[in-house]
């Protein structure tokens, strides 16, 4: 029996391995998830991100817990960063999460971002394709510790959840930007500690100035993860949302644009492939700079050249 | 995309001396592996169960309680009896050389001692990884 053949009885062992090859993009890799793609599509996906240290993984490991009350099979996938300088990684994420290991239904995969600078992984999309396709109800996506503009998670998901601790405070007049706008739920993790009250009120603020009528009006839970406080709220806002943008065609409009996203994604990837082996193959890219740095050629005509001489449809 | 080396490190047991399993994550992290690091007090069931998930090449145990002989031969049980014996087991720690030998004999990949460069352990394991890799039938 071949690995996909187990992957569609339920075998775990044969989900990791398809997400290996998929995430490694492996020879064939698109005709599997073609053959796979219309099992998917029926898991609700959330992600959550924010800074560095927030409780992401903490609050995905209560949030889980809550799901798998209700006999709900989520699909976690935790990315951490890949070092730019030696290609490794430290993938920690599952440290938060150890009862979560062996709970039925419940797969863990921590990625590591391989080149990507969005916050999440090169392949989370795919991977989250495959979770869906092996049956998960809930797809939890947690990016790496995020800066301001690392907005990927927005195309991944359906409910955006943005972590602030306390201490996020004097930032968040410069986070009006890019973080801020994804948010469908803002999260103040750890709010036991000083200043939580001022950060939830400098919060609000800013999203009331942004609130329009007849739109979902995003809210702020405080919670203390580790404590297990306000994960219940959290998950009946979640709860609210996914029935909100179901009901309204949010939803659909959100996951039509995603598609058009993946389409671009999907024809660029491969375009750059052609290219690169063709230009590769057929050009000698050292001659040309050669020539260009003697001041015989220049490299935008050059660049013209090459382009009109590749021929990408064969 | 180049296939990395995924190791997954864990401290099984209630013995908290991790600084030794630290230095490795950092010294394999440096080498171009992706480590999972699952902290202290694992179950050999919580292990097993992680590595496969994560669909690693190897899993490394650092033990330095004393348990090695009965938390070593268990790991390998429970890889065996969820059919993923594929996955290579190595460990190290405060181990006297006759249990390292009857470890090594039981299947465990290799256990590494104190006095163990790290890059003794990053060319073990790279090698030891590529020998065992097989190709399988997806579609």
């Amino acid at each position: 029996m071949n690995v996909l053949d187990r992957f569609y009885k339920g075998d775990k062992i044969a989900l990791s391995k398809l997400i290996s090859y998929v995430e490694n993009q492996s020879t064939g890799y698109r005709k599997l998830l073609a053959q796979i793609y219309p099992k998917a599509g029926r898991a609700y996906r959330v992600g959550m991100t924010g800074p560095p240290g927030a409780g992401k993984s903490t609050i995905v490991d209560k949030l889980t817990s809550l799901l798998t009350k209700e006999k709900k099979r989520v699909g976690i996938i935790a990315v951490d960063p890949t070092s730019p300088f030696t290609g490794g990684a430290l993938l920690g994420d599952r440290i938060r999460m150890q009862d979560l290991t062996t709970r039925d239904g419940v797969f863990i995969r921590s990625m590591a971002t391989r080149g990507s600078y969005g916050g999440l992984a090169t392949s989370t999309k795919e991977v989250c394709l495959v979770l869906d396709a092996f049956g998960k109800d809930w797809i939890l996506i947690e990016t790496v510790g995020v800066g301001q503009v690392e907005l990927d998670v927005v195309n991944a998901c359906d409910t955006t959840i943005v972590v602030f601790v306390p201490e996020s405070g004097d930032s968040i007049q410069a986070m009006k930007a890019g973080l801020m706008e994804i948010a469908d739920i803002f999260v103040v993790n750890k709010s036991d500690r000083e200043g939580a009250k001022r950060v939830i009120s400098e919060l609000d603020m800013i999203l009331d100035i942004r609130r329009k009528k007849g739109e979902w009006e995003c809210p702020i839970v405080s919670t203390e993860a580790l404590n297990n406080k306000g994960i219940d709220l959290l998950l009946a806002k979640i709860f609210e949302h996914k029935k909100f943008i179901s009901e309204n065609g949010v939803l659909e409009q959100h996951r039509k644009n995603q598609i058009k996203g993946d389409l671009k994604r999907i024809i660029e990837l491969k375009v750059k492939e052609l290219l690169d082996e063709k230009i590769l193959n057929s050009f000698d890219i050292d001659q040309i700079a050669e020539r260009v740095y003697k001041g015989e050629d220049d490299p935008y005509s050059a660049g013209e050249r090459v382009l009109n001489k590749v021929n990408l449809g064969k | 995309m180049e296939r990395k080396i995924r190791i997954l490190l864990a401290k099984p047991g209630l013995d908290g001396h991790d600084r030794g399993i630290k230095v490795i994550a950092s010294a394999f992290r440096d080498a171009g592996f992706e480590v999972i690091y699952t902290g202290l007090r694992q179950t050999p069931e919580m292990i097993v169960e992680a590595a496969i998930q994560e669909d690693v090449d190897a899993i490394g145990m650092s033990i330095l309680s004393g348990a090695h002989m009965t938390l070593f031969p268990r790991v390998l049980q429970l890889l065996r009896e969820k059919g993923a014996d594929h996955v290579l087991l190595l460990g190290g720690g405060i181990i006297p050389k006759e249990d390292v030998e009857k470890l090594e004999k039981m299947g465990v990949g290799k256990l590494f001692t104190p006095g163990t460069t790290t890059t003794e352990a990053i060319e073990y394991l790279k090698k030891a990884v590529s020998e065992r890799r097989k190709e399988e039938k997806i579609l």
